[in-house]
């Protein structure tokens, strides 16, 4: 077992400061087990968010080293370990208590977005028939376990704030799932370019970087999405066919 | 008067799980306006780990399934002290409760014809479990998410209920605290559903997270609900054992339902040795017959790997005890060997157990197509819980309380199969909220007493103003609790051992009740957890006391003093209930007589 310098950030909305602890670190030692034992040892009320400990529910976001991670899923060996380990919340996002940040944002704009509708069923017994090619351009989107690190990254809502016109990567990757369901019939594009400002996106992928599952966010949900956006919003033939079946948004 | 918030609805939901989700969609369905309250943010829930599938007869891999079926291999796992009715409601309704989510949104895989595909399991039959990857659970519980925000549902996350409320024998809502700021808010209601989950924080290897504490068993057993089945907590066979930071992770069924083996140090596969006389015809003989049912031949009967949970669990230890476990006290479980049979078995493994790859590479530094994986039993569901009307989920003592899913008891009787705990939440979930709002709209309002409100706001705030100093602080109490639990009334238990523990709970509960919490109230996992206590406590004892009680072993409970399994046992219920002076109370209750229809069934299905 060795010693590594820790250094965690500790406060409040009204500010906080990093704040250094000596911890013990046992072999395929995780970030998050490092804070649970400081938490056990030196500081009983460190508050951080954590569930399954094994990177499928994403609670324990967090900037380790100053890059957007699970710490559940962070090894302390993979870190340099000639020089302190740094811990800090969220900055996207307004700090409840130390790494806890105020997420609630990304609930309410999930639940302004239009809800999935389906066709009606194949089968008396109300089910479908999906091929496996189809349901797995979604189900990629359907591995997103919320924990909001791309959000946390991308700099549209990290550096500008646009939090109020500006859905963010996650909530992209959420209208994707659905358009991209073989039984959904919603339409979600005007959204997507109004209200979710997806047009504010310059498709930098840091977004794609920071997944910690993988999703191909940039390239397969939100590109796509664009394009969607271009084909029905800005395309002069499909704007002079909706003009003259009359559907024009 | 104390300060407080007051928050009123038809009915209360505690918990967003699965079963609090479902719960809390079918209520608010039926017209009841809905809160629903939550420890973690929502979405979080340990529904979110269930990896490898929903178990529903679909019939659609296998034509000779069928909810008679389910339901016999339901009760054979249970070993036949399930509530016969639940075992019955659940294997009739689970194909239509899963169907429906596809409607919500979900995405299960498909069989080449487009329909739900469905894996094998231990215990079942036939190809059973509808599934996405390795990550079923996470697909439910955001299909039940993204859909339950739609339903006008009120929301309250971060948000611990501290109290049961009542007004007089009724239940009448809940008082509760929010993690942000420690603000008190009381609920009150005309019914309440109990959705909390299991109990698994009570041991030290663990499947759980922190928030399954018990809470849902503990508060409806301090306002009168009686708890049954407390002795069969499951330990899973396949939790991770190395390296230690990661022990007790889970390992989901689904690696032996694609064809994973379990091996000794000596590489043989002991699973082949002591099958049960329950299934014995039922398993397949030789490697070769049961890799022809992993593959789908219709002939061959299931290889041992895919006994039930309790079995191979034991079976396991064994090894060990006996020298002939994995370097870090496991068995080896191997999935990469089927390269001898399956061309691209790397893309395959990856493809159907993709978490399964993830966390193994990230976590311990193995590639599961390649090398094999260090396993051993992990604490992971409680059967027992809060007894329940079988149609209603209405607690049988406490008006106006309801509980599904696994605060519940009754379906799994003394051993749970594999993805019947996500079929029991949608059924049950379902139907305790269909009821709970029926009993909200055919009921008088309730009243809160203000006592009662201060009393329990008092309770909760005390860890505050004591002295944390004075002990060795809450963490390292539980982990005290959780070194008990595990050594003496873990996967194998015996008569001295229980008695120690029963008295050592005492100590714990009296140093528990003088534990002093530092800081404010302002997101304070210490002082959390000094309040979790309390819960992990009552159900610590309701364990050891029902284990103690049952003198043979059965299912996940085994005796090393009794190592047999009684058939006088096999007829009863252990009942706990809180007794007038406070102290808890054990009766044994006969299992009411199984109809002749049902009993033809298991019959039949031999």
């Amino acid at each position: 077992m060795k010693t590594t310098t820790f250094k965690v950030w500790q406060g409040n909305s009204d500010g906080g400061e990093l704040k250094t602890y000596e911890v013990e670190v046992d072999q395929g030692y995780v970030v998050l087990d490092a804070i649970h034992r400081i938490q056990a040892e030196q500081a009983n009320d460190l508050a951080v968010r954590w569930n399954c400990k094994a990177g499928k529910c994403g609670s324990c976001s967090a900037e380790v080293n100053g890059s957007p991670k699970l710490m559940c899923m962070t090894r302390v060996d993979a870190l340099p370990a000639d020089q302190p380990i740094t811990v800090e919340p969220m900055r996207t996002f307004p700090v409840v208590k130390d790494l806890v940040t105020d997420v609630s944002w990304n609930y309410e704009v999930k639940a302004s977005i239009k809800r999935f509708s389906p066709k009606t069923a194949d089968h008396g017994d109300g089910s479908w028939d999906m091929d496996q090619y189809d349901v797995e351009r979604s189900q990629e989107f359907r591995k997103c376990i919320e924990c909001f690190l791309c959000q946390d990254v991308c700099h549209v809502l990290r550096d500008h704030q646009l939090h109020d016109r500006f859905a963010g990567p996650r909530h992209y990757v959420y209208v994707a799932n659905m358009e991209m369901n073989p039984i959904d019939t919603g339409d979600r594009v005007a959204e997507l370019r109004e209200e979710l400002g997806i047009g504010y996106c310059n498709i930098t992928k840091c977004c794609t970087k920071v997944c910690p599952e993988g999703i191909t966010i940039t390239d397969n949900a939100i590109i796509p999405l664009k394009e969607r956006v271009v084909d029905q919003s800005y395309d002069p033939l499909a704007r002079l066919i909706k003009l003259v079946k009359g559907s024009g948004d | 008067m104390t300060q407080h918030q007051v928050l009123e609805y038809d009915v209360v939901v505690i918990g967003a799980g699965g079963a609090g989700l479902r719960a809390a969609i079918e209520a608010a369905t039926k017209g009841a306006s809905v809160g629903l309250i939550c420890k973690s943010l929502l979405g979080k829930a340990h529904t979110v780990m269930a990896e490898g599938g929903v178990a529903a007869a679909l019939a659609n891999v296998d034509d000779r399934d069928s909810w008679k079926v389910h339901f016999a291999d339901t009760m054979r796992g249970g070993h036949y002290l399930n509530a016969w009715r639940m075992a019955e409601l659940h294997a009739q309704e689970a194909p239509e409760r899963v169907r429906e989510l596809e409607g919500w949104g979900a995405l299960m895989d498909r069989t080449p014809d487009g329909l739900i595909n469905q894996r094998n399991f231990g215990g079942h039959a036939y190809p059973r479990l509808a599934h996405v990857g390795d990550r079923t659970g996470l697909e439910m519980i955001r299909t039940l998410q993204d859909h339950g925000i739609h339903e006008g549902i009120d929301v309250h996350m971060e948000v611990t209920v501290s109290k049961l409320l009542m007004d007089g024998g009724r239940c009448a809502g809940a008082l509760a605290y929010d993690r942000e700021r420690g603000r008190f808010k009381a609920f009150k209601a005309k019914a309440v559903v109990m959705a909390t989950g299991g109990i698994g924080r009570a041991f030290l290897v663990t499947s759980n997270s922190w928030e399954y504490t018990g809470d849902g068993h503990a508060l409806a057993y301090h306002v009168g609900a009686e708890l049954v089945d407390m002795e069969f907590v499951q330990f899973h066979p396949t939790g991770m054992v190395w390296p230690p930071s990661v022990r007790g992770i889970l390992v989901t069924e689904g690696v032996r339902g694609e064809g994973g083996i379990l091996k000794n140090s000596e590489g043989r596969r002991f699973m082949f040795e002591d099958i049960p006389p329950l299934y014995k015809e039922s398993t397949a003989d030789t490697p070769e017959e049961g890799w022809r049912y992993v593959v789908g031949d219709r002939e061959a009967r299931r290889p041992p790997e895919l006994l039930t949970r309790d079995h191979v669990a034991r079976k396991i230890v064994k090894e060990v005890q006996e020298g002939r476990g994995s370097p870090h006290g496991g068995a080896f479980l191997d999935i990469a060997w089927i390269k001898e049979h399956i061309k691209d078995s790397e893309d395959h493994i990856k493809k159907k157990l993709p978490s399964m790859y993830h966390q193994f590479k990230e976590l311990a530094g193995i590639d599961i197509t390649k090398e094999p994986m260090e396993v051993g039993p992990t604490t992971h569901y409680a059967m027992g819980g809060i007894r329940v009307d079988p149609d209603s989920q209405m607690s049988t003592t406490v008006p106006g309380l309801f509980a599904a899913g696994e605060c519940a008891a009754g379906l799994h009787g003394a051993n749970r199969l594999g993805g019947n705990s996500l079929s029991d939440l949608l059924v049950f979930g379902k139907r305790a909220g269909e009821y709970a709002a029926e009993f909200a709209a055919g009921n008088t309002p309730v009243h809160l007493q203000d006592e009662q409100i201060d009393l329990a706001v008092q309770e909760a705030l005390s860890p505050l103003e004591r002295d944390p100093g004075a002990d060795v602080g809450p963490y390292r109490l539980q982990y005290e609790l959780q070194h008990l639990m595990q050594d003496k009334a873990g996967i194998a238990r015996e008569e001295g051992g229980l008695t120690e523990a029963l008295d050592e709970l005492q100590e714990l509960k009296t140093r528990a009740q003088a534990m002093g919490a530092g800081g404010s109230r302002e997101y304070n996992p210490g002082w959390h957890t000094t309040l979790d206590l309390q819960s992990l406590l009552t159900v610590a004892e309701a364990v050891v006391m029902a284990s103690q009680a049952r003198k043979e072993s059965r299912g996940a409970h085994s005796r090393l003093d009794y190592l047999d399994k009684d058939p006088e046992w096999g007829t009863v219920n252990l009942v706990l209930k809180k007794g007038h002076d406070g102290e808890m109370e054990l009766r044994r209750e006969v299992i009411p007589e199984i109809p002749e229809e049902l009993q033809k069934i298991i019959e039949e299905q031999g």
